[in-house]
């Protein structure tokens, strides 16, 4: 059994938490996507199937698996009757409506407990509900720019501009807090019976996300600066990536940490044939011989100095003879940590991805195959994760879900 | 969904006092900011949060007990803020995991406590004596949550990562950066702070199931499956149309991959490292942003359209920055905002900690009492509950801070027997 089978979310449909709607879905929720007429606009996204400009958006079916659709218009007086009929049948409402306009159409926290007294109403929005930025306007990247990550994201190179990582990230974290919160609410609930609104704020979401760029002002009032790849920091750090033989790029991660590993690495170098380009290797050797090292030595033992730096130009040197991904299993199987940089496409065709499962086919009934997406976030042996439909056509759930709510064709017409 | 009545498997004190997890004991080993981010969450809404630490090399499993940031000259395991920043509201207790006494006490917290969580390379717990088969058996409805960079299961099972390695297995590194030029990848450990919260609902979730079915489980958490999961579009372009993310134009910075903008992009501005980001979510965006530049160029009909506005985005783009370079990013701020535009000032930590409405009425740097270091500041959550918020008011604990309380109220132990204990080493 699903770990939320049997619990309805009603989602109001908007681009931002798609993904929070798509988490608990995916987790056995009965999520029932409510659409204006004409359709959330993300169905009209690229990329499409086929490159059918105006076809189906691939960005609208990966958002919105394990939903079922139907159409309201909450301005409609009738809208607005089904809407409170669909709420009562519900446990959790998730919506990232702009701030007043539920409460305009008397559909906000404290209407809606009249029709569920239990519901769990969660809003989602740029600001929070109440803080006086709330009406300002924002999309995926003026939240990530504002919020903290832009400013430690980019390149040593300062005359570029910040870089936002790319896949909508502000909005899915976002709504991973959502769910944080639903989840919580509801477990709650198990307990006491009691539902709640909560007041999730994307601003403040990626405000808490940024790691040391946070607490180090929080606690030394020092500000990190952004650098090529890895962590923005006080201070300028060393480079880690490397551009392999294959033209993909490493990261070089963490140097050996033990004596063993030190010899071990040197023997790789060995293996390659690459000693022979690198004089310092001799470190390497020397390291391995000695009872302990450590970065605490750096600096003050010339020969765990060099012997540190040997390692930097071992691990580049071996990268640059290498594949990212040969680099990247080499490194590893002498326990040395480093990665090869994928894309999403390669990582998903990656051996250890497939191993673990992570490929699954959906059914599309109107295609002549299935279609292989993302797979499960997390393995929950006894309530697993599943894509238990595809994407929903456009109100193609009107009538099983209004009709046992008692709101017949006719209502329906006039709600729409 | 209607439970009224109050359960009786629950670990933790069965009123919740107006919290929503009070109910809840959790038994944790997690470390660094993939695991401690987790039980942070649980904690701040009330649940029993019991570290696990060794007293040997003082909790030192989890290095960011001692790095930086220091909140002054001192150094040692109960300073670094990060640690602090992801341990408020837990409690910490040292237990020596090499000695048999020491696995007796530990098999006593687990025997109480509903989940179980830990982030050390795969296996450590069960080398310990502590692996699925032994927790199920110590609590047959136990939860264990286990979170590592490529799972236990898999060819890589054995690899170790870290989050900037999460990051870049699992496509995130590479969808961020300029084309022609290596990945600009992720400035923070995105990773640890999104598999921190993908462990978090991975417990949650187990939690539900155990409330609703009276049955525990083992979650095998992989971050680099979490992570390649925030990929989604780009997964199905690739399934579906066979079109690969590692091609000329992608990544392309801060451009708008789906849906279509422009200008969609973070522009430099008058002072050093100073910048805007904008986004035009239409034609008339852009028509409000053309007023607040206000100069003939904006005009120009070859703008009106989307089509057009793309068509030469480059030189767009130059147009916008040689507008925006001369002025103050929160006035370009301001302005857009104004006429609702989309658009925000690439804020610095000073800017959006110290001077944002947005952040302070959130009420979203809540200050901690720590034992040692005082009143500090740390990161918030980013939702309010109207009826069970989230409380964040004591500090992470020092090294073994509770160890007396919990061996006491927790598991009966007299004076005598904890003074033992600690002249045995053993805590």
């Amino acid at each position: 059994m699903s770990a939320l089978q049997g619990t309805r979310v009603v989602e109001l449909a908007n681009e931002s938490i798609g993904w929070a709607g798509k988490l608990m879905g995916d987790m056995g929720a009965d999520v029932i996507l409510v659409e204006a007429p004409g359709g959330e606009p993300s169905r009209g996204y690229a990329p499409f199937a086929g490159d059918e400009e105006g076809g189906e958006s691939l960005y609208f079916w990966h958002y919105n698996t394990s939903k079922r659709s139907v159409v309201l218009d909450l301005d409609k007086p009738a809208g607005k009757e089904a809407f409170l009929a669909l709420i009562a049948s519900a446990d959790v409402l998730i919506e990232s409506e702009a701030p007043g306009r539920l409460s305009a159409l008397g559909l906000d926290y404290d209407d809606l407990v009249k029709a569920k007294p239990d519901l769990i109403h969660v809003s989602v929005t740029p600001f929070g509900r109440e803080t006086s930025r709330k009406d300002e306007p924002a999309t995926d990247l003026t939240i990530l720019a504002g919020g903290g990550p832009a400013w430690s994201c980019g390149y040593d190179d300062h005359s570029i501009a910040p870089i936002r990582g790319g896949g909508n990230q502000g909005y899915q974290t976002a709504s991973h807090y959502a769910v944080m919160s639903a989840l919580t609410a509801i477990f709650h609930h198990g307990v006491t019976g009691e539902g709640q609104f909560i007041d999730v704020s994307m601003h403040a979401a990626a405000n808490v996300t940024t790691e040391m760029a946070s607490y180090f002002y929080l606690i030394e009032q020092q500000t990190v600066i952004r650098q090529t790849g890895r962590h923005a920091m006080p201070m300028m750090t060393m480079p880690v990536q490397v551009q392999c033989k294959d033209g993909r790029y490493a990261t070089t991660g963490m140097p050996p940490r033990s004596p063993a590993g030190f010899g071990a690495l040197y023997d790789w170098l060995v293996e390659s044939g690459l000693e022979d380009q690198l004089p310092e290797a001799i470190f390497l050797e020397m390291a391995r011989h000695r009872e302990s090292i450590g970065f605490a030595d750096i600096g003050v033992d010339d020969e765990v100095t060099a012997a540190f730096s040997a390692a930097r130009d071992a691990l580049q040197l071996l990268a640059e003879n290498s594949t990212a991904e040969g680099f990247f299993e080499g490194a590893q199987k002498i326990n040395i940590t480093v990665g090869a940089i994928l894309s999403p496409e390669e990582a998903y065709e990656n051996v250890h991805f497939k191993a673990r499962g992570y490929q699954v086919e959906v059914d599309h009934p109107e295609r002549d195959a299935p279609v292989r997406y993302p797979g499960a976030p997390y393995k929950l042996p006894a309530s697993p994760w599943r894509i238990s439909r595809r994407a929903p056509a456009l109100g193609e759930h009107d009538d099983e879900v209004f009709g046992p709510l008692g709101v017949d064709a006719a209502k329906l017409a006039e709600a729409r | 969904m209607s439970r009224n009545d109050p359960p009786t498997h629950w670990s933790g004190h069965i009123a919740p006092n107006g919290t929503a997890l009070g109910t809840v004991r959790i038994c944790d080993f997690t470390g660094q900011l993939a695991g401690a981010g987790a039980t942070k969450w649980l904690a701040a809404f009330g649940a029993e949060v019991i570290r696990i630490e060794d007293p040997v090399n003082q909790g030192m499993w989890d290095v960011l007990r001692n790095m930086a940031p220091f909140i002054d000259d001192r150094r040692g395991p109960d300073y670094g803020g990060g640690f602090n920043n992801h341990n408020v509201e837990k409690r910490g207790i040292t237990l020596n995991l090499r000695t048999d006494r020491g696995k007796e006490i530990l098999t006593e917290i687990i025997a109480k406590s509903d989940v179980v969580s830990e982030n050390f390379a795969a296996g450590v717990l069960d080398k310990w004596g502590f692996g699925w088969d032994r927790l199920r058996e110590i609590r047959e409805d136990m939860i264990y949550v286990s979170n590592c960079g490529f799972g236990h299961e898999g060819p890589y099972g054995q690899y170790k990562t870290w989050g900037p390695i999460v990051q870049a297995m699992s496509g995130l590194t590479f969808t961020s950066g300029l084309p022609d030029r290596e990945p600009a990848g992720w400035g923070y450990s995105y990773m640890d702070h999104t598999g921190g919260m993908y462990m978090a609902l991975a417990i949650l979730f187990a939690l539900i199931h155990k409330q609703r079915t009276g049955e525990g489980q083992w979650v095998d958490l992989s971050c680099t499956d979490a992570g390649l999961s925030l990929n989604g579009p780009a997964i199905l372009d690739w399934t579906v149309n066979g079109r690969p993310s590692r091609r000329a134009d992608s990544p392309n910075g801060n451009r708008s991959a789906y849906p279509p903008m422009a200008p969609h992009g973070i522009y430099a501005c008058a002072g050093e490292d100073e910048w805007v980001s904008i986004a035009c979510r239409g034609d008339e965006d852009w028509a409000l942003l053309a007023d607040q530049i206000g100069e003939p160029w904006a005009k120009d009909e070859k703008w009106k359209t989307l089509e057009g506005r793309i068509a030469a985005q480059d030189e767009l783009d130059e147009k916008v920055t040689a507008w925006t370079r001369t002025r103050d990013k929160f006035d370009v701020q301001r302005g857009a905002v104004r006429e609702g535009v989309p658009a925000a000032a690439v804020q610095k930590p000073a800017e959006r900690i110290d001077q944002d409405p947005g952040t302070e009425e959130f009420g979203l740097w809540p200050e901690v009492d720590h034992a040692k270091m005082g009143r500090v500041r740390v990161d918030g959550l980013p939702a309010h509950f109207s009826k069970t918020d989230w409380k964040i008011e004591q500090g992470g604990p020092c090294v073994g801070q509770h160890t007396d309380e919990v061996l006491s109220s927790l598991l009966g132990y007299d004076a005598d027997e904890i003074a033992r204990l600690h002249e045995e080493g053993i805590v």
